[in-house]
């Protein structure tokens, strides 16, 4: 037996999650005395044998151009394929925009059951129980998967990838690459920027800084802390910013180390994109913001002249 | 052009969440139950935007779920709608209710199955996926923009740090975010027509279960806010490296 992880990448670069995916897979192979090896399809830049930093033993590639898009009918036939050769009783995800796509296709076609959004590695001791968020991030459920393969998707920033320093064997994996029935006409990708759901720092801003002039603020301490930006949604709805920025209940959920909120009151519909986040800084001049109640650090006062004063006290930190 | 969407019911998005039964059981006492938001203003509007364009398409709705999901597919159908199926059980395995799902759709032959991205409470954004593949169809995750040209849908997706346009040929799954459809509120007419639409009630079919829930727990209570003064931004970068380790 074995578990496999399904190794993300885009434009030839392997995704971050896919690093935490790899890591969590290798810790269960330990747990479970066994191997935690990678499938990965599609041209890519990175030395896959890197990998076993992760701890995969092995990695199995499907160099072909055809793969660089992503297609989840033609992604399930191949690691079906790689669960079959693998012997893998686990296949890993992360609970990404593509791992939404293919786990459940997989779970239907191995008879297997899916968790998705797990947050902690599986209790084994007695039966196979994964825990992952519920309610939005309001609560957890314990869930008992109980088929004989079983398929976990990992929530971005829930494992620590661990690097070590092993090395994975690499390996061309034959097969049949069926014709997608999904033509991918474009992909259109906003270039140099953090991707938000794998943000580590997030910072984010709402209504009360009054206008898309001001996002400089924003912005601006992004940078120094090498963050992501985020919004609140009334501010991608008045087209201050672009819609996926938006993080709460309609938008993205994320779960960053630090979240940094600047003027955003904090309803319950934006707190429930953002409670998974490990710290919370809120930064609103208004006493009765709700959001000082679900944060771990806040200051009451003007956002226009406290925001470039800490974004200069991290530039002396630096 | 016949069109299936999946709706749900879940608890209101500013309801109490606890559990009851040594953890087991979501508490739903005093809980406003309502259509999960990503299922109505997203799936479902955008089908009632198709009837309006085309009206000879048909549109249905199916629910997997006991007689408490009535009132929010009445509300579903006050939107709009041609009539419901609602398949006579509870369950909280996505395979068991996509099953069911699957078994309703291929006695009907959809042209096109929507669902919203997610549901609420459950968050496992899987039924659409699951659909598709146990009714061999091709699917559309996390769909921002469907539009339709004879058999031909272009469907817009969102993906991490951006967008991919898609093409694909009916029948087909889609699962719908915002971008969709705005939402809409229903009008007296709808309310009043919506008591006599057909809710026709299934039993379900055989099918396994492949997860079980096995209890319920509440996220650690937050230690409380520590507020800084507005003077001294500083210190709250000082506690950030030096307390909190995360900058």
């Amino acid at each position: 037996m074995s578990i496999l992880i399904f190794i993300d990448q885009s434009e030839g670069q392997i995704k971050k999650s896919s690093f935490e995916a790899a890591s969590y897979g290798a810790q269960l192979a330990k747990n479970l005395g066994t191997t935690a090896e990678g499938i990965i399809m599609g041209t890519v830049e990175d030395d896959l044998s890197s990998l076993g930093k992760y701890g995969l033993t092995k990695i199995h590639s499907v160099k072909n151009e055809a793969l660089n898009n992503f297609d989840d009918e033609v992604f399930t036939h191949i690691i079906a394929e790689a669960v079959k050769k693998t012997d893998a009783k686990v296949v890993i995800f992360s609970n990404n925009f593509n791992g939404k796509a293919v786990a459940p296709r997989l779970s239907v076609k191995l008879k297997a059951g899916l968790v998705a959004g797990a947050i902690a590695l599986p209790e084994t001791s007695d039966g196979f129980v994964v825990k992952k968020n519920v309610f939005s991030g309001k609560a957890f459920a314990n869930v008992s998967v109980k088929t004989d393969i079983k398929i976990i998707s990992l929530n971005a920033n829930a494992f620590k990838a661990i690097e070590g320093d092993g090395v994975a064997e690499v390996e061309e994996l034959q097969v049949e690459i069926p014709q997608a029935r999904v033509e991918v006409k474009s992909v259109d990708k906003v270039v140099g920027e953090i991707p938000l759901a794998e943000a580590e720092i997030v910072v984010s801003g709402g209504r009360g800084l009054k206008g898309p002039e001001n996002w400089g603020l924003v912005t601006d301490l992004a940078e120094v802390l090498g963050a992501a930006t985020a919004c609140s949604r009334p501010v991608s709805d008045s087209d201050w910013r672009p819609h996926h920025e938006h993080v709460g209940q309609t938008g993205l959920a994320i779960a960053p180390n630090l979240y940094i909120a600047i003027g955003i009151s904090g309803a319950i519909q934006h707190l429930a994109g953002v409670n998974r986040s490990k710290v919370i800084v809120v930064i609103n001049k208004d006493p009765e913001a709700p959001f000082f109640k679900a944060a771990d650090y806040g200051i009451l006062g003007d956002a226009f002249e406290v925001v470039p004063k800490i974004t200069e006290a991290i530039k002396n930190l630096k | 052009m016949k069109i299936l969407v999946c709706i749900s019911k879940t608890p209101d998005t500013t309801a109490k969440i606890a559990f009851t039964d040594n953890n087991t059981k979501f508490a739903e006492t005093g809980v406003q139950f309502i259509l999960n938001p990503y299922d109505e203003w997203y799936a479902l509007v955008r089908a009632i935007e198709m009837k309006e364009a085309d009206p000879s398409t048909v549109l249905h709705l199916i629910n997997v779920g006991g007689t408490e999901s009535d009132p929010i597919i009445r509300k579903a159908l006050a939107l709009g709608g041609d009539e419901a199926i609602r398949v006579n059980i509870d369950s909280q395995d996505s395979f068991y209710i996509a099953s069911q799902i699957a078994e309703v759709a291929k006695q009907n032959n959809y042209d096109l199955i929507f669902t919203g991205k997610e549901t609420i409470d459950y968050n496992g954004s899987s039924i659409g996926g699951m659909v598709a593949e146990l009714l061999d169809m091709p699917y559309i995750s996390l769909a921002t923009k469907f539009t339709l040209e004879g058999n031909s849908a272009t469907i817009i997706r969102e993906i991490e740090g951006g967008e991919e346009t898609d093409v694909a040929k009916l029948p087909i799954v889609v699962s719908c975010q915002k971008g969709m459809a705005e939402q809409r509120i229903p009008n007296m007419r709808g309310i009043m027509g919506a008591r006599t639409k057909p809710l026709k009630v299934v039993e379900p079919v055989e099918a396994d279960s492949f997860t079980e829930i096995q209890s319920f727990e509440l996220p650690p209570a937050k230690a409380g806010v520590k507020m800084i003064s507005a003077d001294n931004p500083e210190e709250l970068v000082r506690l950030l490296h030096e307390e909190a380790k995360v900058i």
